[in-house]
């Protein structure tokens, strides 16, 4: 069977997460050469209600262009995470930025307030987005760090490049940060399930 | 043959469609001879006119003149002479409605085609009625007359067509009767002449329909009523509130300029590229 | 890592119609803003000024259809998109297209409904909508994509056939589709069939511009071009002009119809998929044709014999293909986001012993691959 990653980016109307979708599969699709669809789905709220967008990679053609059982989920809030970590892969990562997300459900989640880092280090919480996209890149190898810096300058109003830049390396710190906070206890985890 | 009959048959298609459906009397065939001479004094040549038209009995004067002709749905004329124009700006786009078909089912793309001054000549033929099918009301039956849908009488108020045009915009609003022919000639000219949305009111009548029912006698008394009432928008600043109350004011009412739709999408156009 | 051509895209459904319109030649665009079709009137008010053409917003959609009605005659390929309200609303003037025969393309984003229904969420219950929904006997070519390569490459067809067969097209997308981004490669200089309406060549006074031909569709003259004929929604004879004759109304009806059916083969885009030893086929259009391939494979992987018919046309009925699969198949399985209105067409061209199942979704969610995988087990 060829190979297929689906991916998950949720949270609330307004967190950029429909332009996450659509960076990240350009980075995957058009910068690092995969098969990629993003979908999305929301309300008619422009603000606040529900919001998701899937990218699903693959080497070969993508049949379903939805994701079916997550390989990466991205939960920007509490609800999201709450209604969407069932639908993880026993091997799935699940990413929460902790500024909302304060209870998590499985123990191997990554835990990164993207919000507080782009409010207090970058002072524009607007692009939470661009630091979670950092952090996905470093936590995954679903795309490169070259890709999605491309990407992301690519889509990004003009006069703001910098500041996304500092964004996606942000978030990129605070993953390394994580990942190696998080390494002991997945392991520790690994061995829970194999007995 | 005269003059003004050979000048007609000049435009007229000879292959098949005669006689017209017309009822012998009606001012539709007077109203048909003013555009044509009007369209002749004007210039134009035949494969460069689109003529368009609803539905009704004046949806079927297109089919007799030997111009570009469209015969379109109920109403939605200006929408199919907006492609037209905009498609094509080089051709002149002259669009024949009735009062229903251009303020009932077509109202609203009356008002947004005068709003947006798509360059495009209107010609109107107002007898208050619906005449094809039978002699409804329509939404110029004047309150207190009957139809054979108001057959108590009519409680509705009606829209003055002018008025309405001047109101959402257009740029030219003339009024005629088919009474007054000449008049009639010299108002067209003046409406297809203009640039930009541009709109003539022609008061016609249905005797065998609407006068029937009110007892308003033959075409020839209905006409002697035009005659009657109408007074001319120079002779009417003249005239008391209380004179003109039961008149009507025919000549030019507006005409004004505004930026004409395909001439400022040039403009759009050119930014366009220049974003580009 | 590649480099960026200006060839390879991440686009939407929707803005893939817009390349394809574009580069079929659409030149005029009329249209009224409706989620989820909205990016289409958005980007050609962006794209259309740049190569000359024109974009308009209309008062609505009624208005919209006799634009592009009025464009089309004036010689411009021309277009409108819209949601199901706004289907509804073009399909006074969409009848005027067939009886006139005049060439324009309709997208039809399909949302939930009825009535203004579910604004953001997918559905594919406009089938039967777009193939009855103006008045009177009538022929229409309806096309589905279910790719976003597929909304680029049939928007081109459709405005061939439209120029070809002198007819409007619809292309029914639904909301999954028109909105879900993929990466598409365009190529300017692909060397793509561009059909241009066929124009008389006669002198104007020999042209007859409704005229029987052997393939049923008469040259057009535009508007302007010098042959002053006449256009009308009134059942009329080859002049154009209207007609109550019973012999000249037949064979006019019996000629619209003509020049469909006897092009069928040409109108008829679908892909077999592992359908040829399958026992069971599952038959299905649109976003849904995605999630019946996946469930076909995911099945073979279990052992069944499974395949799947995905149907790019939807109108006139692929018949043939449909055929083929409900003879060599002992169960077909037609999973649809509406209550069934391809599965009765299936259905009634069904001659064989095959059993045909159906899966109706109406909650505005795309069906899933384990929902149709569900429906095999439960069914085989």
């Amino acid at each position: 069977m060829s190979f297929r990653y689906d991916i998950r980016l949720s949270g609330s109307g307004g967190q950029g997460l429909i332009l996450m979708g659509i960076i990240l599969a350009e980075a995957i699709g058009i910068y690092d050469g995969k098969f990629v669809s993003q979908t999305q789905s929301y309300g008619p709220e422009a603000r606040g209600g529900s919001s998701k967008a899937e990218v699903v990679l693959s080497d070969t053609e993508i049949d379903y262009p939805k994701a079916m059982s997550l390989d990466l989920l991205l939960a920007m809030n509490q609800k999201s995470c709450d209604d969407y970590y069932m639908d993880l892969k026993n091997d799935g990562i699940l990413i929460v930025d902790s500024t909302f997300v304060n209870q998590v459900p499985i123990q191997k989640a990554f835990r990164i307030p993207f919000t507080r880092i782009a409010r207090e280090n970058l002072k524009r919480e607007m692009v939470a987005n661009i630091v979670a996209l950092g952090a996905i890149a470093k936590l995954t190898t679903i795309v490169t760090p070259k890709a999605i810096e491309a990407a992301v300058m690519a889509r990004v109003p003009k006069g703001t490049e910098k500041l996304n830049r500092d964004a996606l390396k942000a978030g990129m710190n605070a993953a390394m940060k994580a990942q190696k906070a998080s390494v002991p206890q997945m392991l520790s985890e690994r061995v829970d399930e194999d007995t | 043959m005269a003059e003004v009959t050979k000048l007609i048959h000049k435009y007229l298609r000879h292959d098949k469609k005669f006689p017209h459906v017309w009822c012998p009397g009606c001012g539709i065939g007077i109203m048909l001879g003013s555009l044509i001479r009007a369209i002749d004094e004007c210039g134009y040549n035949k494969d460069e006119i689109v003529l368009v038209s609803g539905i009704g009995c004046t949806g079927r004067m297109p089919v007799y003149v030997d111009f570009n002709t469209l015969h379109t749905t109920h109403g939605r004329a200006l929408t199919f002479a907006t492609g037209i124009k905009l498609a094509n700006p080089a051709l002149k786009v002259i669009v024949v409605m009735g009062d229903g078909d251009a303020v009932a089912i077509g109202g609203n793309h009356f008002i947004h085609a005068a709003r947006r001054n798509v360059d495009i000549s209107t010609v109107i033929l107002n007898n208050s009625v619906y005449g094809m099918t039978g002699g409804q009301y329509s939404p110029t039956t004047p309150y207190g007359m009957k139809t054979t849908t108001s057959p108590y009488s009519n409680v509705e108020q009606s829209f003055n067509i002018s008025e309405l045009a001047v109101a959402a915009g257009a740029v030219f609003v003339a009024r005629g009767t088919v009474y007054h022919a000449k008049m009639l000639d010299g108002l067209m000219e003046m409406t297809f002449k203009k640039k930009g949305f541009s709109v003539i009111e022609v008061i016609g009548h249905c005797h065998t329909q609407y006068g029937k029912l009110n007892r308003m006698g033959s075409a020839v008394e209905m006409m002697k009523w035009q005659k009657e009432h109408a007074v001319t928008v120079e002779k009417a600043t003249q005239m008391k509130d209380d004179e003109l109350k039961d008149k009507f004011r025919i000549g030019v009412l507006v005409d004004k300029e505004l930026p004409v739709f395909h001439e400022e999408y040039e403009k759009i156009r050119r930014w366009a590229k220049e974003a580009k | 890592m590649k480099k960026k051509t200006k060839k390879e895209l991440l686009l939407q459904g929707n803005e893939a119609i817009v390349e394809g319109a574009l580069r079929a030649g659409c030149r005029f665009f009329a249209g009224y803003p409706i989620t989820p079709a909205t990016e289409i009137s958005e980007l050609l008010s962006v794209r259309l000024p740049q190569v000359d053409g024109t974009f308009i917003q209309m008062e609505d959609e009624i208005a919209s259809m006799g634009a592009i009605i009025g464009a089309s005659l004036a010689g411009a390929k021309s277009m409108t998109a819209t949601s199901g309200p706004g289907f509804s609303l073009m399909q006074e003037n969409l009848g005027y297209a067939v009886i006139a025969e005049v060439p324009c393309v309709i997208v039809d984003a399909m949302r939930g409904g009825p009535s203004t229904g579910l604004p953001t969420f997918p559905s594919q219950s406009d089938v039967m909508q777009a193939r009855w929904g103006t008045h009177g006997d009538h022929p229409i070519i309806v096309l589905c994509p279910s790719t976003v390569r597929e909304c680029y490459d049939i928007t081109i067809r459709a405005f061939n056939m439209a120029e070809k067969f002198r007819t409007p097209v619809i292309i029914l997308v639904d909301e999954v589709v028109a909105h879900m981004r993929e990466k598409i490669s365009i190529d300017e200089d692909e060397d793509i069939e561009i059909f241009n309406r066929v124009k008389p060549t006669v002198p104007p006074e020999w042209y007859i511009p409704y005229e029987d031909t052997p393939r049923g569709v008469p040259a057009m003259a535009n508007f302007g071009d010098g042959y002053r004929y006449h256009v009308t929604g009134l059942t009329h004879d080859i002049r154009g002009f209207p007609t109550s004759r019973p012999d000249e109304i037949d064979p006019f009806i019996r000629r619209l119809f003509r020049k469909i059916s006897q092009h069928f083969a040409e109108l008829h885009m679908g892909e077999f998929f592992e359908t040829d030893d399958a026992e069971i086929t599952i038959i299905a259009y649109g976003c849904v044709a995605r999630s019946a391939k996946r469930a076909a494979r995911d099945a073979r992987e279990r052992g069944l014999k499974v395949g799947a018919l995905k149907l790019n046309t939807i109108w006139p009925f692929m018949r043939t293909p449909v055929e083929k699969v409900l003879q060599t198949s002992k169960i077909i399985i037609v999973p649809e986001m509406n209550m069934g209105q391809i599965s009765r067409e299936v259905k009634r061209v069904n001659k064989t012993d095959a059993k045909v199942f159906t899966i109706n979704k109406v909650d505005g969610t795309i069906i899933t691959p384990e929902e149709i995988l569900r429906k095999i087990k439960e069914v085989r």
